[in-house]
């Protein structure tokens, strides 16, 4: 299969408004005759399947929890970005796409970026129509505070939930939709497989969770906006049911895997308590605007906090190391997350942590308090304090927050060109599902921002470029491809049901997230990566020989569908170390021990680095890792899109 | 660490037809700093484990904001701690030797599927009935066209701040959802965008809540209590106004 980006023609500038022009039309009666599948209802799902059935395509939309509403994109707290230049503050379009693309470390692909910062602003005004209700000034404007990796005020936000009021707005058009009948909702249902039909996505296999019914749905497009894998790390910040399956299920029917080993690694949740821990909880970027970070200087005094000894009021000002502040001084607090988190790391690895278990620093509202008063804070970050009390069982008012990294997000995902297609033709990816924006690292309050902008903007108008080549309803679920899928699918789940073993589906998902943590977390090595392939063959061997799944396939089985979702993650984890592996570089969030900057680098030397920064390889790593399946357990086939940097010259990423 | 040994009384029923029962448990060795729903977790596992069925319950962000989780834990729906989702319930808040009961969100109009879990589609109805701003994308004019008193943005985003759990409703006799629905409409009647379609809204919303079931208001105000979020029982007050002044105008044909 062919790997083109399919990038238009023209300048940077122009790519994107020459490609509306440029794209297919399909009129408005003939666009009733359109249907479209459309999995997941986040951000990216819901505002896809809104819109168009707004244009008239026919729309199905399939979600696994109980209310589109619920998407874990409803979680995101901290905002959204956009080059509204609203602050006068030096913000454009162009400072928006280059920030991005130098807080991804120069690994995305630069026309999807600039089209991202151009359409950021449209994004505002609609969820603004819609209700939206973002923060305002007192003469009734809206608000706007910093993010990391920017020294420009563009992110809008809602309080500390910025992602709920998103997803309500997108949430609610599609509600409108299915109202007018332009979309049919299928809540409860989970997509189990891909129907390729002569090489085309063409359907989707699907089990009703209240009844455990397996059916087919036929469509001349599938548009999968299933969010990420994050949780492919057992612990993370994605909600329980987050999951990789139909990626997964995609990429084994042919679709490319794009760069899974650029995951994110937030600098700022609450550290891990204990064995039995199911999830972690992030505490909002947005608290960087005021929060700063801090370790104790002395490896004696974290000690003494550790041991109850001590506590953070008692070291004083000299003792701390605000370690954020004194390595990247033009940035401060505000440091990118891939650059924060491993900073955190070292500050630990030095034996500066201050939880209990060693890992965790302090995020110290102390000064902001005293400028600002404590209800000014509370006004800002209420609900954050509030979330932080309940879990931690602190005052954050009175001593700092105790925070640590955590997977959060994932950068890779199935490859697309520049509308958002697969190299499978017909299959669409939308949202944190694909992995064209962020590069090797995502910059904070741009996942809402490409969630809505590949929902409400692009995919609206890119997905009639392949819908114009099709006959409509050319494939039904008649077609012999679809029983055989279906076939495929109950066998999976008989297979499953029969193991009968010994151990719980959340004994093999914590293995793995500990493995996976372990080789392929902030810090990854040759050596560890592959052992990590090695381990991960025999879990995954281990997990069908032994797994118990009580009860029966038909009607709910919650312990079946997380089986169903560990059994796909246990083949994808060994990609995501292939990749790992394969990428002999560091950036943004992948970063390989082997590969960083040491003080007799001349770059240190010449100060436009620091030791311990990561060392890309631009000359041998600048390009898209592009993987097609081959075989459960066999080496995948590496394809590469090169990346060409037309507009931004690629230089070291300096936050200094 | 410290931790608890406790005695469960869970409501087990196998499915939407079947008949259910409180069925007890003992929850041993449960580390203080677990949340409530890791709790049923240890709980569960040791069920896998001893060849049972483990306890089906809905979750799905564990931090409070996504509202699929919906137990109801000593009677009060998401636990007599105020202002706190099911999730957000930590064991520290219980005892050693505690009895605890856990319950499903009750109401007619949210049948149980499985043990604790519940159906709440009704609410993704009244939504579809009326419950958004229709404005097609692409259409809307520059997000700061239209000022808004920052008082009238910070009275919408209360009500905004809804999780759609259904706590309201199982904490109230009648099982009435007008704190939902007030809270819904509030948010968007309260904007200048919400204006054109206000009277439609509000009256679509509320026979729509009416069709799915649910109980009347006899403003008792339990709602506001149980509410994770919050929010205020003035959003019924206002639901109220706004609804006669609807009907009233759709008497006269002006809707």
């Amino acid at each position: 299969m062919s790997i083109n980006a399919n990038i238009p023609e023209g300048p940077m500038a122009d790519k994107w408004t020459n490609h509306k022009m440029n794209s297919k039309l399909i009129n408005p009666a003939n666009k009733r005759k359109f249907n479209i599948i459309v999995v997941g209802s986040g951000l990216a799902g819901a505002s896809a399947a809104a819109t168009l059935s707004e244009l008239g395509y026919k729309v199905k939309c399939f979600c696994y929890q109980d209310s589109p509403r619920r998407a874990h994109s409803i979680a995101a707290q901290g905002g959204i970005n956009a080059a509204k230049n609203y602050q006068n503050d030096g913000d454009s379009v162009q400072r928006l796409f280059y920030d991005t693309v130098k807080g991804g470390d120069f690994r995305s692909r630069e026309a999807n970026v600039r089209r991202l910062a151009e359409v950021s602003v449209n994004i505002i005004d609609q969820a603004t129509a819609q209700g939206v209700p973002f923060a305002r000034e007192y003469g009734g404007l809206l608000a706007n505070r910093s993010f990391g990796g920017a020294q420009v005020s563009r992110t809008f936000y809602a309080r500390g939930q910025t992602g709920q009021q998103l997803l309500i707005g997108a949430y609610q058009a599609l509600e409108k939709e299915i109202q007018k009948g332009g979309v049919e909702m299928y809540t409860r249902t989970e997509m189990l497989d891909l129907v390729v039909v002569d090489g085309h996505a063409k359907g989707i296999v699907v089990r009703d969770m209240r009844t455990g019914k397996v059916s087919s749905y036929a469509a001349d497009t599938v548009l999968l906006a299933t969010g990420g894998y994050g949780n492919v790390f057992y612990l993370s910040t994605n909600a329980m049911g987050c999951n990789a399956s139909a990626a997964v299920k995609a990429w084994k029917r042919g679709a490319y895997f794009a760069n899974p080993c650029y995951t994110q690694i937030h600098p700022t949740c609450i550290p891990v308590s204990g064995e039995y821990q199911s999830k972690l909880t992030l505490m909002s970027e947005s608290l960087r605007n005021d929060g700063r970070i801090w370790a104790p200087k002395s490896p004696d005094d974290a000690a003494a906090i550790r041991a109850g000894k001590k506590q953070a009021s008692d070291i004083p000002e000299e003792d701390r190391d605000y370690y954020l502040e004194r390595k990247y001084p033009a940035f401060g607090n505000l440091a990118p997350r891939d650059i924060s988190s491993r900073a955190a790391k070292e500050a630990c690895d030095e034996g500066r942590g201050v939880a209990k278990t060693g890992l965790g620093v302090y995020l110290d509202f102390r000064d902001a308090i005293d400028r600002l008063g404590e209800d000014a804070i509370r006004a800002r970050y209420g609900n954050l304090f509030q979330m932080y009390e309940k879990i931690a069982g602190e005052n954050p008012y009175k001593q700092p927050m105790m925070i640590y990294p955590a997977v959060h997000y994932t950068m890779g995902g199935l490859w697309v060109d520049y509308n958002l297609m697969s190299n499978l033709p017909g299959l669409h990816v939308l949202g944190e599902a694909n992995f064209s924006d962020h590069g090797a690292n995502r910059l904070g309050a741009s996942a809402l921002m490409q969630g809505l902008a590949d929902g409400y903007f692009v995919i609206p108008t890119t997905v009639a470029n392949y819908l114009a080549t099709q006959k409509p309803g050319s494939v039904t679920t008649d077609h012999p491809e679809f029983a055989k899928v279906e076939k495929e699918v109950t066998d999976t789940i008989d297979k499953l049901m029969n193991v009968r073993g010994t151990r719980s589906v959340d004994y093999f998902h914590r293995e793995m997230g500990l493995l996976t943590w372990d080789v392929c977390g902030m810090d990854r090595r040759k050596e560890g990566l592959e052992e990590g392939i090695a381990k991960i063959k025999e879990l995954r061997a281990a997990f069908w020989d032994d797994v118990r799944i009580p009860g029966a396939a038909n009607g709910i089985n919650m312990e079946l569908e997380k089986a169903m979702r560990v059994a796909d993650f246990l083949e994808f984890a060994e990609l995501l170390y292939i990749d790992a592996l394969n990428r002999e570089e560091s950036c943004g969030g992948h970063f390989r021990g082997e590969y960083q900057f040491t003080s007799e680098s001349p770059e240190v030397i010449a100060g436009k680095t620091q030791a311990g920064e990561a060392l890309r390889d631009d000359e041998n790593f600048c390009y898209v890792a592009a993987w097609e399946f081959t075989g459960v357990g066999e080496e995948p086939t590496l394809h590469k899109e090169e990346l060409e940097y037309e507009d931004i010259k690629l230089a070291i990423r300096s936050y200094a | 660490m410290s931790t608890l040994n406790l005695t469960l009384k869970i409501w087990r029923q196998a499915g939407p037809e079947a008949e259910g029962k409180i069925e007890t448990r003992k929850a041993q060795n449960i580390p203080i700093e677990a949340s409530f729903l890791e709790m049923l977790d240890i709980v569960n596992q040791q069920i896998i484990e001893t060849g049972g069925d483990p306890i089906h319950f809905d979750h799905d962000c564990r931090e409070g904001i996504c509202g699929m989780c919906s137990l109801t834990i000593n009677g009060v729906p998401h636990s007599k701690e105020v202002g706190t989702t099911t999730c957000q319930v930590h064991m520290r808040k219980f005892n050693d030797g505690d009895t605890i009961f856990i319950e499903p969100f009750r109401a007619n109009a949210f049948p149980v599927l499985k043990d604790l879990v519940t159906d709440r589609t009704a609410f993704d109805r009244i939504i579809a009935s009326g419950g958004y701003i229709d404005v097609r994308t692409g259409s809307a004019p520059d997000a700061n066209s239209v000022p808004i008193p920052k008082e009238q943005a910070d009275w919408a985003f209360d009500a905004a701040t809804c999780i759609g759990c259904g706590a309201c409703v199982a904490s109230c006799k009648n099982s009435s959802a007008m704190l939902f629905v007030s809270a819904k409409a509030a948010h968007l009647n309260s904007l200048p965008q919400g204006q054109p379609e206000k009277d439609k809204r509000v009256l679509s919303m509320v026979r729509q809540m009416d069709a799915e079931g649910f109980g009347n208001c006899t403003n008792q105000y339990e709602c506001e209590a149980a509410c994770p979020k919050l929010i205020s029982a003035d959003n019924i007050a206002k639901l109220n106004r706004d609804f006669a002044i609807a009907s009233v105008k759709e008497a006269v044909a002006m809707v």
